[in-house]
């Protein structure tokens, strides 16, 4: 088999994709740090690099748009340059509920520690490995591994309603924890949103190589 | 009624089965409403008659055998597509549809086509009324040294279809209308057909295979030798001809056959690999060896 | 290099000036209106011509094309269409050994079987070698102008439902119809300056005819015999009567030649 053009534009678009990947990682890994060490200079941090991850969507929306136009692919290549343009903004909106947890964290740090008795390093775990591995899934076309990592997301949920519970109980019994009780459901809230769009990456892999349609199924 | 004797698959990715008759089932049908083998003793039912069959189709070019176990049915009033790489035997395949292959020597064909179920390789069939029914476009257009209206006359009157000259004056009009055509030549009926440009040229051959008023229109890689304005109008003249026509159409171009056709056949080496519904063929193929081709990894 | 093939170039062409010079000088002498009008006259009579020579070629020319164009036409046709196989190469190279064979062993084959059975020479029979002469020449031309029609030209017509016979005919010939011409008419300046069919077939005559059952004055029989006469007047006779044939089949040539360069941009 030879060297095809369309090859180079391919493997431009899933680095840079890899790239934006492993930036939303580090947004995600650094604002949940933040919060467990209650170091507001890594929040600052995530805030400052999500410009760039904005700016790697819209380059990569550009860069699958001239790949559609001028190298008009079909089958594979089509599903693949799909699959990633619509990829790109759920990446994005990842980095976004990462960024907002670094926000959470700048306040919270402002403010006296509570003690919610809750390992939320469990659930940022668990978040953070779906999404490591959701985006090998993608640059290796593995769709077991997809859906390996979609069925994660039910432990997910699983703390988040476990923790959500626990914060409600210690609010309703000390109300002066309140106002940060709330931030930290919102925190959570944000991982477990995370983990959802890590779910609809992982269908477009599907999709990607096989081209099941499997978005708004239900398992 | 030819039989296929052996039951030797022969792409490994096809079931094995002892029935002869689950031979031409295990080539994608593009008719998903046909789901039982098409045994002819069988009562199920194709909602669809389809308007050309071919089955277990060998053909050969004195020894060698270009087209191997050809099975395929195409339905009526739809644009079915042939594509693969030169030498693979679509046009081959294209030419067995009316005979065109008998006029070259040392030719063999063994198998069944059949054109709205009547084998036309029965002994004692009417060729010349077979390449009546099914009128062919070639890939460099071929008018006669004649005038425009010659051209699209001559099929009518060696076919006898009209005894007055005003009959034979409103056919022709008729075709050149339907050819999209009619407009640029109507002043100028009596002129050669070789002042045209080269895609009317072309439009001008559709207009006389469609004179004949056949049913199946064979289309051998017609745009090849035209520019991109004069094939993007032949291939909406495509589009609007498969309401009253069935068009089989032969292309090297895969955006063309995606562009017009509803089905499409992949042939490779004389086999055929895959055929499908267009969509579905340049999205999420069946066979590796057609998404292969179909992304440029080979051809 | 150069120099010595362009005089070997010139110095081939220069014959046939220097034939034509002789002829033009020799001709001009006795030519005359009267000349080309006249039947010839007894020796010291003035007002001799060569009329009925002139009348004579013409009519066996035209009793060769009769015979040796449809023919070979049709021989044409089938050589081309219907060919390709061994019985078809087997027929070229005859027609081909037909080109071939010397004029004058037409002429005695034609004696044999025409004028020793019928006990006279006749221009009939004189017409008749120059048709057997024409027909290889028209059948191998006729050939050549076909395969010239392109073959998507056949598959057109085959396509729309004609059968082989009509497509060959009606489409293939018409097309070609144009060179086929050509290539009689280069056929009949072949033969218009052939003499030893004619010497075994019709002799000549001395005063104009028509009649087919007896012998028929030509050009060049009379080329011939005034030549070899002992008459200086029937010499110049000869050499005039001899431009006038050369003029005749150059006139056919510069024909043929303008014919064909408009037809360059047809095909």
């Amino acid at each position: 088999m030879h060297k095809r053009l369309i090859e180079e534009n391919l493997n431009q678009i899933r680095d840079k994709l890899l790239v934006m990947g492993g930036a939303a990682e580090k947004a995600i890994m650094l604002s949940m740090r933040s919060l467990e060490e209650r170091d507001s200079s890594l929040a600052e941090r995530v805030i400052r690099e999500d410009d760039a991850i904005d700016g790697m969507e819209l380059e990569l929306d550009q860069m699958c748009v001239d790949v559609l136009v001028l190298k008009q692919p079909a089958a594979s290549d089509l599903r693949f340059v799909v699959s990633v343009a619509r990829t790109a903004p759920m990446v994005e909106r990842i980095a976004d509920h990462a960024v907002n947890v670094a926000k959470h964290a700048l306040s919270l740090n402002d403010e006296p520690q509570i003690d919610l008795g809750l390992d939320l390093s469990k659930m940022s775990n668990a978040v953070q490995g779906m999404l490591i591995d959701g985006l090998d899934a993608f640059t290796s076309g593995d769709p077991d591994k997809a859906r390996a990592t979609i069925e994660r997301d039910d432990e997910v949920d699983g703390l988040y309603d476990l923790f959500y519970s626990e914060i409600i109980t210690r609010m309703g019994r000390d109300s002066s924890l309140v106002e940060r009780g709330v931030q930290w459901v919102s925190v959570i809230k944000h991982l477990e949103r995370i983990a959802d769009y890590v779910t609809n990456i992982c269908e477009q892999i599907i999709y990607m190589s096989r081209g099941q349609v499997i978005k708004h199924s239900v398992w | 009624m030819i039989e296929k004797l052996e039951t030797t698959p022969k792409d490994t990715d096809m079931p094995s089965s002892s029935s002869a008759s689950s031979a031409v089932l295990t080539t994608n049908s593009a008719n998903e409403v046909r789901e039982a083998p098409s045994d002819r003793n069988s009562t199920a039912q194709t909602t669809v008659v389809d308007k050309i069959k071919v089955q277990n189709l060998n053909f050969y070019y004195g020894k060698s055998r270009a087209l191997k176990d050809i099975s395929l049915s195409m339905p009526p009033n739809k644009v079915t597509a042939y594509i693969g790489p030169s030498g693979c035997g679509k046009s081959t395949l294209l030419r067995t549809l009316n005979r065109m292959n008998d006029v070259i020597p040392g030719t063999r064909v063994e198998g069944l086509v059949e054109l709205d179920g009547t084998d036309i390789y029965a002994a004692g069939t009417d060729v010349v009324s077979l390449r009546r029914q099914a009128g062919m476009v070639f890939q460099k257009s071929n008018p006669f040294p004649r005038s425009i209206f010659d051209n699209v006359a001559y099929g009518i009157k060696i076919n006898n279809m009209t005894k007055s000259k005003s009959d034979l004056a409103d056919r022709v009009e008729k075709s050149l209308r339907a050819a999209a055509i009619w407009d640029e030549v109507k002043d100028r009926l009596n002129q050669s057909a070789f002042g045209l440009s080269g895609g009317q040229q072309q439009r001008l051959c559709i207009a006389r295979a469609l004179a004949v008023e056949p049913q199946v229109v064979l289309m051998d890689e017609p745009c090849s030798a035209l520019d991109p304005i004069a094939t993007q109008k032949i291939e909406e003249l495509i589009v609007e001809l498969k309401t009253k026509y069935t068009i089989i159409i032969v292309t090297h171009n895969m955006q063309q056959a995606a562009r017009v056709s509803d089905l499409t056949a992949f042939f490779w080496l004389g086999e055929m690999i895959e055929f499908s519904n267009t969509e579905k063929m340049f999205t999420k193929p069946d066979k590796q060896m057609t998404e292969d081709y179909i992304t440029g990894r080979f051809g | 290099m150069t120099g010595l093939t362009a005089f070997c170039a010139v110095l081939a062409v220069s014959a046939l000036f220097l034939i034509l010079g002789y002829i033009l000088v020799g001709g001009l002498r006795a030519l005359s209106f009267s000349f080309l009008v006249n039947t010839p006259k007894p020796i010291g009579e003035p007002g001799s011509g060569i009329a009925n020579a002139i009348v004579g070629s013409v009519i066996m020319i035209a009793v060769g094309s009769v015979i040796g164009m449809p023919i070979g036409i049709l021989a044409g046709v089938f050589l081309s269409e219907y060919g390709s196989n061994k019985f078809g190469t087997i027929l070229r190279f005859l027609v081909d050994t037909l080109t071939g064979t010397p004029s004058i062993v037409i002429g005695v084959f034609v004696w044999t079987a025409m004028v020793h059975p019928m006990g006279y020479f006749s221009a009939l029979a004189g017409g008749v070698s120059l048709g057997i002469m024409m027909m290889p020449i028209v059948a191998r031309t006729t050939e050549e102008m076909i395969k010239l029609v392109p073959h998507s030209l056949r598959e057109a017509a085959l396509a729309l439902g004609a059968p082989k016979w009509r497509v060959t005919l009606g489409v293939v010939l018409r097309t070609a119809a144009g060179g086929v011409a050509t290539g009689a008419m280069l056929a009949i300046a072949r033969i218009a300056g052939e003499t030893a069919p004619l010497l075994f077939t019709a002799l000549g005559l001395n005063y104009l005819s028509t009649n087919l059952f007896q012998p028929m004055a030509s050009l060049t029989y009379q080329i011939y015999y005034y030549a070899g006469s002992p008459y200086e007047e029937w010499h110049d006779m000869a050499w005039a009567a001899t431009l006038v044939l050369v003029a005749m089949i150059l006139a056919l040539n510069i024909l043929v030649k303008i014919l064909t360069r408009n037809r360059h941009q047809q095909i």
